[in-house]
């Protein structure tokens, strides 16, 4: 069914109510094949619920699902292993090593134990495969359950909040497990509310909030089609006020106890200005983020 | 290795490497069966005490007939005081051709029994003095094997009680665990059947409680219990894997229901503890009021527990397989069908 140049996922107007709760509202969207897409939002924005219908595992009140070309629901054993989710909570069976949970996952795919160890290598738990579940760190649990989802080599990745409640060094470790499944080819859908970090990681990303998306593009995109300013802080007492406004390029001067901010349109006329000045003291460069681009679409501040 | 054999393999570690299952596995039913099997190793033979003063051939052919313990005293006196004071029923004076008994009213039945005892003592002795063949002979069977012995009722009870709350919990559990933390949903996205799911968990119970059974039964063969299989003992394997079954399928029941391990366990134990009491887990049920004889034929424990005592110290024949397989297996049957209807992948 599968052709290639035909999308990997393709969502079309999904909605899905829990009672009175519009949990999804009408949301589109189309991942290609070998393309890192991110689902963002706040919890409750209706993520999750996005990621577990095009799963296969609930039905949508209203919508169609292709997942590489089929419907995956109802279940569909055929459509099973070229798919491979990490779930939210870390589900492993109990008390088995990180080893062992491979193997026996690998086995309800055929797998062997030569792939097992490939994985282990991957999200980087090799020293760890002799270590029960219940041993392994909040980090190490993710990394397995992420090779949980790839030990059986699928087409399609799902990952829900990988690195949520994780610190930022594992964060990043997770960042390069997530970057090397992108190299091997594999499609990924995920989901995050971390803008920043799919902002880094995603080729294309969906803005959720109350069940609809609000924008669809590459981050860059975004953030470019936001025009919003930049801000140049300084230390407090580097400038006046008023020398600040005086400067070329400044558009607008604020200072607090911290630093003194100055937003322009003109960046690199104002920098030089400071330079020229010798004003650098504590210099930093604030360009428009992703949680500018949910501001000024929810008008209110991005809470994870 | 395949889907069924690994996800085996999974179970059976998740057991084994776990203490507190291990233990109320193993160890729990076992202390029961120790300190029964111990505190009734005695009981059934248990021989009646009789005070005996001065000598001859009655209190001889008394003592000979190794049916009651004399205890002798030198004078009457020292006799009936021990009498009067309740320490004995009885007492039997022998004084040339006069025999006196002199009892404790108060313990009627006691003193019955040594006064036939007596009776028949006696006249056997006056028999033989006559110098003839008697005409008339009793020939005494006893009906059971050894069947007065706690250890032939206590086995054969604990066993089933054992291996009742292992498939109950042990399937529950894994149930109620599993889709929890999500390995059901994940099972769910991976291509196995849930046949496969269901067969191996059936398999790893029936291996657990086989190595139950084998546990239980080698203990209560030490020569401290003293437990008698009899001849027709593997016949109670049917009877046996059929109560595994009915079991297995109460614990898919409450594992579909409950939504935590804590609600599972307090509801397996609600389930499964009254039902030992009422189907002759520690005591044998005949001995028990009707009422109880009959509120309990409808526990699958009690049909599990009669079935493998009727093959393993009863010594019944083969017919008497299909009372209980039958209702092991019609329970398996219905509990199986509403633990299907209730069956969820996921709490939603």
């Amino acid at each position: 069914m599968t052709t290639t140049g035909v999308a990997a996922i393709a969502a079309t107007d999904i909605h899905k109510s829990y009672g009175t709760l519009k949990a999804v509202d009408g949301v589109s969207f189309e991942v290609a094949e070998g393309e890192f897409f991110g689902i963002l939002g706040p919890n409750g924005a209706g993520k999750t619920t996005i990621l577990e219908i095009v799963e296969g595992l609930r039905e949508p009140d209203a919508g169609q699902v292709r997942l590489l070309g089929e419907s995956p629901w109802p279940r569909r054993i055929g459509l099973l292993p070229r798919i491979g989710v990490q779930l939210q909570a870390s589900s492993f069976f109990e008390k088995l090593t990180a080893r062992e949970q491979l193997e026996t996952f690998g086995s309800l795919y055929g797998v062997g134990a030569a792939r097992v160890q490939d994985m282990l290598e991957l999200v980087g738990l090799a020293d760890k495969a002799n270590t029960r579940e219940d041993k392994l760190s909040g980090g190490q649990r993710q990394r397995l359950s992420i090779a949980c989802a790839l030990v059986h080599d699928p087409d399609v990745v799902f990952l829900d909040e990988p690195t949520a409640a994780l610190d930022p060094q594992a964060r990043r470790n997770l960042w390069d497990v997530l970057r090397a499944i992108q190299a091997r080819g594999k499609t990924i859908l995920y989901t995050t509310h971390y803008l920043d970090e799919a902002e880094i990681l995603c080729d294309r990303v969906a803005i959720m909030d109350d069940g609809r998306i609000l924008a669809l593009d590459s981050p860059a995109k975004l953030v470019r089609g936001l025009d919003a300013p930049t801000r140049v802080l300084l230390e407090p007492g580097a400038l006046t006020e008023a020398e600040a406004t005086g400067l070329p390029g400044a558009d607008e001067v604020h200072s607090d106890e911290s630093s003194l901010t100055i937003t322009t349109r003109e960046p690199a006329k104002l920098l030089s200005a400071l330079a020229e000045r010798g004003s650098l003291a504590g210099l930093q460069v604030r360009t428009a983020t992703l949680e500018d681009v949910f501001l000024s679409l929810t008008g209110r501040e991005y809470r994870a | 290795m395949s889907a069924f054999k690994s996800l085996s393999m999974a179970m059976l570690k998740g057991f084994y490497r776990d203490k507190a299952t291990l233990f109320f596995t193993f160890v729990f039913p076992l202390m029961f069966l120790v300190v029964f099997g111990l505190i009734f190793r005695d009981a059934g033979s248990e021989k009646i005490d009789i005070g005996v003063v001065g000598n001859g051939k009655v209190i001889a052919t008394l003592e000979q007939s190794g049916l009651a313990d004399l205890q002798r005293f030198d004078n009457l006196d020292a006799a009936v005081q021990e009498v009067r004071a309740g320490n004995l029923p009885a007492v039997v004076i022998e004084q040339g051709d006069q025999i006196t008994l002199r009892y404790a009213a108060s313990d009627q039945t006691q003193s019955r029994i040594v006064s036939g005892l007596l009776d028949g003592v006696v006249g056997a002795v006056n028999q033989a003095e006559t110098g003839q063949q008697p005409r008339y002979l009793v020939r005494a069977d006893q009906v059971e094997d050894s069947s007065l012995k706690a250890i032939q009722y206590l086995t054969p009870g604990i066993m089933s009680w054992g291996i009742a709350i292992t498939a109950v919990f042990g399937s529950a559990l894994t149930l109620v665990s599993w889709r929890k933390k999500q390995v059901l949903r994940r099972l769910r996205l991976a291509p196995v059947g849930v046949n496969t799911l269901l067969t191996s968990r059936v398999t790893v119970t029936i291996a657990i409680a086989i190595v139950q059974a084998v546990i239980f039964i080698g203990v209560g063969l030490l020569p401290v219990f003293g437990l008698q299989l009899t001849g027709t003992w593997w016949l109670s394997i049917p009877v046996f894997l059929c109560g595994v079954l009915a079991f297995f399928s109460i614990g898919m029941v409450v594992g579909a229901f409950a939504k935590t391990e804590e609600a599972a366990t307090a509801a397996a134990n609600v389930i499964v503890l009254p039902m030992a009491f009422l189907s002759g887990t520690f005591f044998p049920i005949d001995q028990a009021p009707e009422w109880v004889r009959n509120v309990s034929n409808v526990f699958p424990l009690r049909h599990l527990n009669d079935g493998v005592m009727d093959f393993m110290v009863r010594g019944k024949a083969v017919d008497a397989l299909l009372v209980p397989c039958a209702v092991l297996l019609g329970f398996t049957l219905v509990m199986g069908l509403i633990a299907a209807r209730v069956f969820r992948w996921e709490d939603s």
